[in-house]
């Protein structure tokens, strides 16, 4: 079985977002970037499933700038056997991204096709569904657990209400919750190893899709500050003004 | 063009949220239809008949839409869409997981979780969990768009008494089964419409500790909030979640216990009307959201919390 997973670079998680003075976008330049985070779940339980034996080959795929290459390299140390990054500037929104992934999909016949449930950055939360979408396949998205039971799946995703239990049947996507594994970090013999693994450099213009963007992105702005509050002194203070002054309880 | 409503329900009533996502989809456009998709889901259909601002209900039927399996749905959606400008439905896991199969096979790209409706082609949407609000515009020809239920009302429930109309269902999708679905059943009021949400984090310590959240919650009639580092550690259940990630809520009182405030968090709750943080580190990034802040140990202040809670007897219900 083989498991393709796509990973995006985002600004890292802890970085405090900075819109620019322009309202054009958000401050990118010398800010640290990373894997978006539920990627890293994506690649660890693509790698679980090699190291258990049900899988032969993890195939890590990104979508961006030359830069994304950092990206892949990472998920070949924690495990992935080879990368592929789809070359392509500007604005890739998740309809574009789902379309060159389908490309490389029709390409390396994977079994699996694994990522995160939402990129950390746009906060879409599609591309996984739009992959499904594309290639008729089915889709379990937020998976918190994955069975392998041969040509199926059992995915246990988390919704609004609880957790919900669906089967799948194999050609399928998967989008991972941050719950569904810890991820490994990456040890220094194996981020040497890393290095020699192969990773194809396509252009996306060479995939015959087109990734034009549909939505014109008007403006970015810093969202309305909250008010400084107080800080109180004791229990008694507090409950007092929740009920004099805030007048909720 | 019509603008097309995805009604969220359990086959005998409507998701609370629908009311807010029919008042999201009113304001693209006020001819406004709404599709059901169900197992015996009449009861439903017809409560989503009564919204005065629905004018046109749309009833497909079949034994594989029990389980609203997205693979499903789509193709039914897809088709209908040929009709009308917009298909819009909410940002909640329903919608999120539904939306963009839908989106991809028009060929449409979808603009997620907007928090306002500027004209119907622009919208106002939150990006990198909430520290930047994005305005942008669909060039699509048809707009696939969800909606965040917290930044509109709910519209009204009653008084209309809009044609139900049956559709064709599509066929089944045999490649995905529903087993099943592990529903925590509650008296409390729902974490995404409560007036008071009490929210525990890491600062909990244990699953066991959550007693004091939930005792607070009693008091105050409210839902129970958790932070994602609370659910990862197992203290409470992942429908818990507020954050990015999980639930965005806006109550008119939200008290954070022993949290933190990761930037995740925040994204989940800093709209709320007051904000309370109890937390022991005086330099918790919480405290820069809270409009009252008690830098306390959570287990000698709770309890007090608690017991000066007893002693009001004006608590609003």
């Amino acid at each position: 079985m083989k498991i393709l997973v796509a990973v995006k670079r985002v600004i890292d998680y802890n970085v405090q977002i900075r819109v620019k003075e322009d309202n054009t976008g958000v401050v990118t330049d010398n800010v640290k970037m990373s894997t978006n985070p539920p990627d890293d779940n994506a690649i660890e339980e693509a790698v679980k499933i090699k190291e258990s034996g049900k899988a032969t080959e993890v195939v890590a795929v990104s979508v961006g700038e030359e830069k994304a290459q950092e990206t892949v390299r990472k998920a070949l140390a924690v495990g992935a056997d080879r990368g592929i990054l789809i070359k392509a500037d500007g604005i890739l929104e998740p309809l574009a991204v789902s379309k060159l992934l389908q490309k490389i999909v029709e390409k390396e016949k994977p079994d699996l096709v694994f990522m995160g449930k939402q990129a950390i950055d746009d906060d879409c939360n599609q591309t996984g569904q739009m992959l499904s979408a594309l290639l008729n396949w089915p889709q379990a998205t937020f998976a918190s657990k994955i069975e392998i039971k041969d040509k199926k799946l059992e995915v246990t995703r988390e919704i609004d209400e609880g957790l919900e239990t669906i089967e799948i049947n194999i050609p399928a996507i998967v989008t991972c919750d941050l719950r569904l594994n810890e991820p490994r970090y990456a040890s220094l013999p194996n981020i040497m190893k890393a290095k020699k693994k192969p990773i194809e450099q396509i252009n996306a213009s060479d995939l015959g899709v087109d990734i034009s963007p549909r939505i014109e992105q008007i403006k970015v702005e810093e969202p309305p500050k909250r008010k400084a509050g107080i800080k109180v002194k004791s229990v008694a203070e507090l409950v007092q003004k929740l009920k004099n002054e805030a007048k909720v309880i | 063009m019509s603008v097309l409503l995805v009604a969220e329900h359990n086959n005998k009533e409507l998701k609370p949220f629908t009311l807010n996502a029919v008042t999201a989809a009113s304001q693209m456009n006020t001819d406004l239809h709404a599709v059901i998709i169900g197992n015996n889901c009449g009861d439903a259909a017809k409560k989503l008949s009564e919204l005065p601002l629905v004018k046109k209900v749309i009833q497909v039927e079949a034994a594989h839409y029990e389980n609203f399996v997205a693979e499903n749905f789509a193709p039914v959606i897809v088709k209908l869409a040929e009709k009308y400008s917009h298909v819009i439905c909410s940002a909640n896991t329903f919608g999120k997981n539904l939306m963009p199969r839908i989106a991809a096979s028009l060929d449409t790209s979808q603009v997620s979780d907007i928090i306002k409706v500027i004209s119907a082609d622009t919208f106002l949407r939150p990006i990198y969990a909430g520290n930047a609000f994005a305005t942008v515009k669909s060039k699509d020809p048809k707009k696939c768009i969800t909606i965040r239920p917290t930044s509109f009302d709910p519209c009204e429930s009653s008084g209309g008494s809009a044609p139900i109309e049956k559709a064709e269902p599509s066929e089944e999708f045999n490649n995905t089964k529903f087993v099943k679905r592990e529903e925590i059943k509650s008296d409390r009021p729902e974490l995404g419409t409560a007036r008071v949400v009490v929210s525990g984090g890491r600062g909990m310590q244990s699953g066991d500790n959550f007693k004091l959240i939930t005792s607070v919650a009693d008091k105050l009639n409210a839902a129970i909030g958790a932070s994602r580092a609370a659910v990862d550690a197992g203290y409470i259940s992942n429908d818990h979640q507020v954050g990015q990630t999980g639930k965005v809520v806006v109550p008119d009182l939200y008290i954070a216990i022993g949290i933190s405030g990761a930037i995740q968090h925040l994204a989940g709750m800093k709209e709320s009307k007051v904000i309370v943080a109890i937390n022991k580190d005086g330099e918790a990034p919480i405290f820069s959201v809270a409009d009252y802040g008690l830098e306390a140990d959570l287990f000698e202040a709770v309890p007090q919390f608690i017991e000066e809670l007893n002693k009001l007897n004006t608590i609003q219900k």
